[in-house]
């Protein structure tokens, strides 16, 4: 088969079995746009800005596990959309940005719309390329697809200029079925001594805890969790990437652990004997202040990267491998054991893990006068049945999502962690509506993030997205506006909007149904219209609590003993415990 | 403490860039870094010199062996090694010095590879320490030009650092 540099391309995307596409054209893909044209099978999902296209293919990814895919113009196109390439490089989610170039012969003149892309991204992809020969395409796209969904995954970038996508030269085509690299070769079992070691630990462990994250989901090892977790009777806490991993609903599951984590999960880790880390990288709103993080604990850390072991916190059982394969290891090693993990010692830390529960960290005011955004994200829950997809933005609703609704499903849970990308919300949650158009989708927002993307509203209708937005408009930048009431005297330098559009008629705008919710009643007969409206964006604009705070919170600097919460509604405290 | 890592890389376009990079984004020092094709021309060796507690130089060579590019390296600091390093020196010369600095450079067994009326080129190999002696030694006045390679070395014994 002869095709041109264009039509491998598209070739190429669908031998990958590429469902999906998310672009915006110019001047230096149209050879590839022309190449799109002429067929169906791969489905283009024209965005109305670069950074959406990434965030929607990032979403696609993180709700099917299949590399998202994006396409974009040189210089300018290729520059928006490198946040996106850095949202998911942080998060470790697969994903092929292909960004057209200057044809080869003006590279590094300047040319019209020319911008190093490959110099650019260098830092915020796991590799790019920049392919010079026609004949490079079709093996450029196998080891970017490989490189790009092995491993830890990330984005992969393929810098591809004009004229080798010219339609007047046509080479053989032969997409290749299986690619080897002498320079990449990533792990997969765990070292069969290290896994006893980790066994004996866990076997002899009085004050364990499991604290899982982000590698649990990409590694698609839930149910090897959930049957490990199960046959010790560990406590289990979870990152705000591991949500779902481990069904929230179970009692063995404490609770998000870190900054606004609860109070149960940073005291169990604080006063852990062994800690079972799976696939997480002690991130620095986990530990908080290092020197005092989990300071009786021996720490056994399973990652199939081994630069995100001992990085930030030092571990004592090292364990490089796949997840899914570790756990099955442990499994199967456990099986073999007669020692169980005592049971009295289990029960003791038990019964503390419950008097720390007992508190209820989370609580918050339900008869106020006002809408409180926890309540509006527990309805939320209610309304969908546990059983919806919810992506976010950035800011304290975010941290109400991960908090108020119990994901007990991975890949339910879509925001931005690592880079943490106001922006992402709307644009991802019409990549998971695309992927999943039967399932209930919901993007949780501020009024500030939402108009970071606002324009992707029209993407919504041209492809019939129906997607549910719940904009928590607190008139606030919220977080910054909290960070600001407790580190500078309530000196709310710039964190509000003094302009607000009325997102009622900006929906309307857009062809969609906006409603207006301003008292605690109406919250949930808003909701339930919404999601009765199954083939309709609608966006509810709630207007929320202004004051409202995330509790708890592990202020910076400070440790996981260290937390202020809520006691009596709105008045935190300072609680130092022994 | 100083390591010299010693890298097998793709000889790619770019390949020097990565990591070059990942050591400014990072904020890891690199003391040296050299880097030429290999006797297989499709892969380049790079030494490069560096510092930092055990904890930095074990993420430095995580984070190196995570580069896609990068085909295997060796911390030549872990084994036995032997290291060179090239330095051309230009020094001034008179009537007067000449002499003094021919004799100075044999006793380093250094080599005059360019002479002209006021002026030597020195070659010298050796480990850097060696280098280092030899340019204390010269009349700083002298010395119009130093180059350096930066060092290079290799494990001592049969094993090596090849696919
Ligand atoms: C406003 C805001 C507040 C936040 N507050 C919190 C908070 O309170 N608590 C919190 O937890 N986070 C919080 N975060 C998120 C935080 O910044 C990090 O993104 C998050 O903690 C990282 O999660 P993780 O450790 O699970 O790692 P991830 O970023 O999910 O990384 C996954 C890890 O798993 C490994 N891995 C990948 N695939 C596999 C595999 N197949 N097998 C084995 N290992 C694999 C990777 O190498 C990596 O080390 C907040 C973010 C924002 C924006
Ligand atoms: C692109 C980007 N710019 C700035 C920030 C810093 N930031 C984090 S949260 C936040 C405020 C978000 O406000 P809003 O969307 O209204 O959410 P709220 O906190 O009020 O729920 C800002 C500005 C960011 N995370 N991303
Ligand atoms: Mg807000």
């Amino acid at each position: 088969m002869e095709l041109s540099g264009g039509q491998i391309v598209v070739q190429c995307l669908k031998d990958e079995g590429v469902e999906y596409l998310f672009g915006y054209p110019g001047g230096a893909v149209l050879h590839l746009y022309d190449a799109i044209f002429h067929q169906e099978e791969v489905k283009h999902i024209l965005v109305r800005h670069e950074q959406a296209a990434t965030h929607a293919a990032d979403a696609y990814a993180r709700a099917t596990g299949k590399p998202g895919v994006v396409l974009v113009t040189s210089g300018p196109g290729a520059t928006n959309a490198v946040t996106g390439i850095a949202t998911a490089y942080m998060d470790s989610i697969p994903m092929i940005v292909i960004s057209g170039q200057v044809p080869t012969a003006v590279i590094g003149s300047d040319a019209f719309q020319e911008v190093d892309m490959v110099g650019i991204t260098r830092p915020c992809v796991k590799h790019n390329f920049l392919v010079k020969d026609v004949n490079d395409i079709a093996e450029t796209m196998k080891k970017a697809f490989y490189v790009a969904t092995t491993g830890r995954p990330g984005p992969v970038v393929i810098d591809i200029p004009k004229d080798i996508t010219d339609p007047n030269i046509l080479v053989p085509y032969k997409y290749p079925k299986k690619i080897k690299m002498r320079s990449y070769s990533p792990a997969t079992k765990g070292h069969p001594r290290q896994i006893k070691k980790a066994i004996d630990l866990l076997l002899n462990a009085k004050r364990p805890v499991i604290y899982s994250g982000g590698g649990v989901v990409l590694g698609e090892a839930s149910e090897e969790l959930r049957e490990l977790t199960r046959s010790l009777n560990f406590p289990i806490t979870q990152t705000l990437m591991g949500l779902g991993a481990y069904p929230a609903s179970d009692k063995q599951f404490i609770g998000m652990l870190g900054m606004h984590g609860t109070y149960e999960s940073n005291l169990t880790m604080h006063e852990s004997d062994v800690i079972l880390a799976i696939g997480v990288r002690f991130d620095d709103r986990v530990t908080g202040k290092l020197a005092e993080f989990c300071p009786h604990a021996t720490i056994i850390h399973i990652d199939i990267d081994p630069a995100s072991i001992s990085k930030t916190v030092k571990v004592d059982v090292p364990i490089v491998g796949d997840v899914k394969i570790v756990l099955k290891q442990m499994l199967e090693l456990l099986k073999e054991q007669k020692k169980k993990p005592s049971k009295n010692a289990l029960e003791a830390w038990w019964s503390r893990i419950d008097q720390w529960r007992s508190i209820n960290c989370l609580e918050f005011d339900r008869d106020s006068e006002l809408i409180k955004p926890q309540a509006v994200i527990e309805q939320l829950h209610e309304v969908t049945k546990g059983d919806a997809f919810i992506t976010s933005d950035v800011g304290q609703h975010q941290m109400f999502a991960a908090q108020f609704y119990p994901f007990d499903k991975p890949r339910r849970w879509i925001n931005s962690g690592g880079l943490g990308t106001m922006g992402f919300g709307l644009p991802a949650a019409i990549g998971v509506k695309l992927a999943h158009p039967e399932a209930d989708v919901a993007c949780v927002t501020g009024e500030a993030s939402i108009q970071m993307c606002i324009q992707e509203l029209s993407t919504a209708l041209q492809y019939n997205t129906a997607i549910k937005i719940i904009n928590l408009n607190n008139r606030y930048m919220g977080m910054v506006r909290q960070w600001q009431e407790f580190s500078y005297e309530s000196r709310y330098s710039q964190s509000y909007m003094d302009t607000i559009p009325d997102f009622v008629k900006l929906a309307e705008a857009y062809g969609h149904v906006g409603i207006r919710v301003e008292k605690p009643e109406d919250v949930k007969p808003a909701l339930e219209k919404a999601f009765a409206m199954k083939d309709r964006t609608v966006f509810l604009d709630i207007l929320t609590d202004r004051t409202e705070n995330v509790y708890p919170m592990i202020e910076s600097g400070k440790g996981h003993q260290e937390m202020t919460l809520r006691v009596a509604p709105g008045t935190p405290i300072n609680r130092e415990l022994a | 403490m100083r390591h010299i890592i010693s890298i097998l890389i793709e000889n790619e376009a770019g390949a020097l860039s990565r990591v070059a990079g990942l050591f400014s984004a990072r904020g890891y020092n690199i003391e040296s870094l050299t880097v030429a094709p290999t006797e297989d021309p499709s892969l380049s060796r790079m030494t490069l010199v560096t510092r930092g507690t055990d904890d930095i130089i074990e993420q430095i060579t995580k984070q190196l062996n995570k580069l896609i590019d990068i085909v295997k390296l060796i911390d030549l600091a872990e084994t036995t090694h032997v290291e060179r390093e090239l330095m051309l020196v230009k020094v001034k010369t008179c009537k007067e010095s000449r002499e003094e600095i021919k004799r100075l450079a044999d006793i380093f067994r250094g080599k005059i590879i360019d002479v002209t009326n006021n002026s030597y080129v020195i070659e010298m190999t050796g480990p850097s320490d060696k280098l280092d002696a030899f340019v204390a030694a010269l009349d700083e006045n002298n010395i119009i030009e130093t180059v350096r390679s930066g060092p290079t070395g290799l494990s001592r014994g049969e094993k090596g650092l090849h696919l």
